[in-house]
């Protein structure tokens, strides 16, 4: 069995780390504040992720993946304050079924979110489509804001409380690794290849016989998937959510991370989620409490430094070797 | 007054195709400026706007300078990333206690409101301010861009770049004016913005250059007289929500808008649309 043999290999690693911090986290040698940030990184380069197959890979210029993320948050969050409660032990099977269920619950909205505003929104050329969807996320935040309007237990513009903290290491870990691999395996295979085309010249594709318009929508959808599912994990990790955490400002850290990796890079989307959640808040520690206000200061100034040095981001077209292509390998 | 900041984002748009997302705190320093020279130094109207206005221009030919003029010729997004890169570094360094300070700062009124009932409508001499100066500037901007030598080098600029250059046209130097022009008038619209609603922030840039922008798109970016239709409708419509819906709804009920233009006429209500060429 080639395929299992495959999906051990390229799990192992991953499954070793997750067990040796999860180790070295019980046993009182990582703080556990680090524990919750490394979480934080996996979250946000799952989100990440599915921005760089939107972007990076197809070419749709999207400034709404915070709303497509908070839609799965409130969704997962919701599911489980529902069916858990507050306080729920992610090592009871039960508990974690639903967890998993909450959180696929809240890629799919998510995704059939994302289709509903795509069919329309889809038709428009670049910058456009990034005005709209960004108009979108606004629009998204307000009805947060409202959301308790029609669901008290949402909390609207007071934040929503009573989320059961599920998210563990093992969780935030085998999500990246499912991002990482199904990405990968989507983007080296024929319908990949049709999303490239189009990203590289869209009449071009549609003369050879690519339906544009039905890739953009499924590379749309599934990049906003990723954004759900990374919502249910980072709603289940911080046990609270407010709306300002799903606004348009953190669409463009989203776009800051992809740009900065290099678009169509998965290498560089991961290096840079890391390197930007662990540099935000290794910044904070590393301050003096009397400079903190400086962290801001300093990282668009470090953005715009890059971005002038390396305008096709921080690892232009190089990949690690197992996101390679085996084509080209 | 979303008319001033939508026409520096439709001029900048126009002539290199980048949305300039630090425009909206170009006009946050022109409306801090306004307040240090009102404050400090009580400064006369004119002198008001006329500092605010040059100290905007100035800042933006800086940036462009420094962050923009090396990506020209890089990916679009490259510029795109440099230019929220700017944006934030203009409000959490203005937001440091050494330069502006975080908090929100009353501006001062440089005059007494004085209400006027004309044929049954109460008009302020605040709002006959705001009216006069936008036309005014509106006026003035219609005549640099129709009717002078460097108003002709920026439409052959955005109508091609490289044409433009190779007939002699000073591409950087008309690039640099647009943008000091765009950021004239957007710090035009900060000293009004602060004289309207008299508080201050280095973070009130966010909202109204997103608004701004948005009408900018709304009327078809790229035309000026589309800028300031979008952003009448605009205004319009946050008006009319905030007094027949709710003002909770007030943020979202524009984007509503400009989304179902978009999908109805997808270059903007004046805008002119372009045929793919092969």
């Amino acid at each position: 069995m080639p395929f299992m043999k495959n999906l051990a290999k390229a799990i192992l690693p991953f499954a070793v780390l997750s067990g040796l911090l999860q180790f070295l986290s019980a046993r009182d040698i990582l703080n556990p504040y680090w524990v919750q940030i490394f979480q934080l990184a996996c979250v946000v380069a799952i989100s990440a992720l599915g921005l760089n197959l939107i972007y990076g890979f197809t070419g749709l210029f999207s400034l709404g993946h915070a709303a497509f993320y908070g839609v799965g948050a409130y969704t997962a969050a919701l599911l489980t304050k529902l069916y858990v409660g507050a306080y729920g032990d992610e090592a009871v099977f039960a508990t974690g079924a639903v967890f998993l269920g909450s959180l696929l619950a809240g890629g799919f909205a998510a995704a059939l979110l994302a289709c509903i505003v795509g069919l329309p929104t889809l038709r428009l050329t670049s910058d456009y489509l990034g005005i709209a969807t960004l108009g979108f996320g606004v629009i998204m935040k307000v009805l947060f804001d409202n959301a308790d309007s029609f669901l008290p237990q949402l909390g609207g513009a007071r934040g929503m409380t009573g989320i059961a903290r599920l998210t563990g290491i093992p969780w935030a870990v085998a999500g990246l690794v499912a991002a990482i691999l199904v990405i990968r395996n989507l983007v080296h295979s024929t319908y990949g290849r049709a999303l490239v085309a189009i990203r590289e010249d869209e009449v071009a594709a549609a003369s050879i016989g690519i339906d544009t318009f039905r890739y953009k929508v499924i590379g749309f959808t599934t990049g906003c998937a990723f954004a759900g599912v990374a919502g249910g994990l980072y709603a289940h990790l911080y046990t609270f959510l407010h709306p300002s955490t799903f606004d348009f400002l953190k669409s463009f850290d989203v776009l800051m991370i992809v740009v900065l990796g290099g678009l169509g890079n998965l290498t560089g989307t991961l290096v840079a989620s890391f390197a930007w959640v662990f540099l935000l808040e290794g910044m904070r520690v590393a301050l003096p409490p009397e400079y903190i206000e400086f962290r801001w200061v300093l990282i668009p100034l470090l953005l715009i430094v890059t971005m002038l040095v390396r305008p096709r981001g921080l690892f232009g077209v190089r990949e690690f070797p197992f996101l390679r292509s085996k084509v080209y390998r | 007054m979303y008319a001033l900041i939508a026409l520096g984002y439709t001029m900048v748009y126009g002539i290199v195709r980048l949305i300039n997302f630090a425009h909206g705190d170009v006009f946050m320093v022109g409306a801090f400026l306004a307040f240090y020279s009102v404050e400090k130094y009580h400064l006369p109207l004119p002198a008001v706007f006329a500092i605010a206005a040059g100290g905007a221009a100035f800042l933006a030919i800086v940036i462009e300078r420094m962050a923009y003029r090396p990506l020209r010729n890089a990916p679009k997004i490259a510029s795109l990333i440099t230019a929220i890169g700017v944006s934030l570094f203009l409000e959490y360094f203005t937001a440091l206690h050494q330069v502006f300070g975080p908090n929100y700062y009353a501006f001062p009124r440089p005059f007494q409101v004085v209400s006027l009932e004309i044929g049954g409508i109460t008009v302020t001499n605040i709002q006959g301010i705001i009216l006069v100066a936008t036309l005014a500037s509106l006026g003035a901007l219609q005549y640099i861009v129709y009717r002078t030598k460097v108003g002709r080098g920026m439409r052959a600029v955005s109508h091609d770049v490289d044409t433009a250059g190779l007939m002699g046209v000073n591409v950087n130097a008309v690039i640099s004016f647009t943008f000091g022009l765009g950021a004239a008038l957007a710090g035009v619209g900060g000293v009004l913005y602060g004289i309207a609603y008299p508080q201050i922030n280095t973070f009130m840039g966010v909202m109204p250059g997103l608004k701004a922008f948005t009408a900018a798109v709304l009327g078809g970016i790229g035309s000026i007289p589309g800028a300031v239709l979008g952003a009448l409708i605009m205004g319009q419509s946050e008006t009319m929500t905030t007094a027949y819906l709710s003002s909770t709804y007030r943020d979202g009920i524009a984007f509503v808008l400009l989304i179902a233009v978009l999908l109805w006429k997808p270059t903007g209500i004046l805008g002119k649309a372009r045929t793919e060429k092969v």
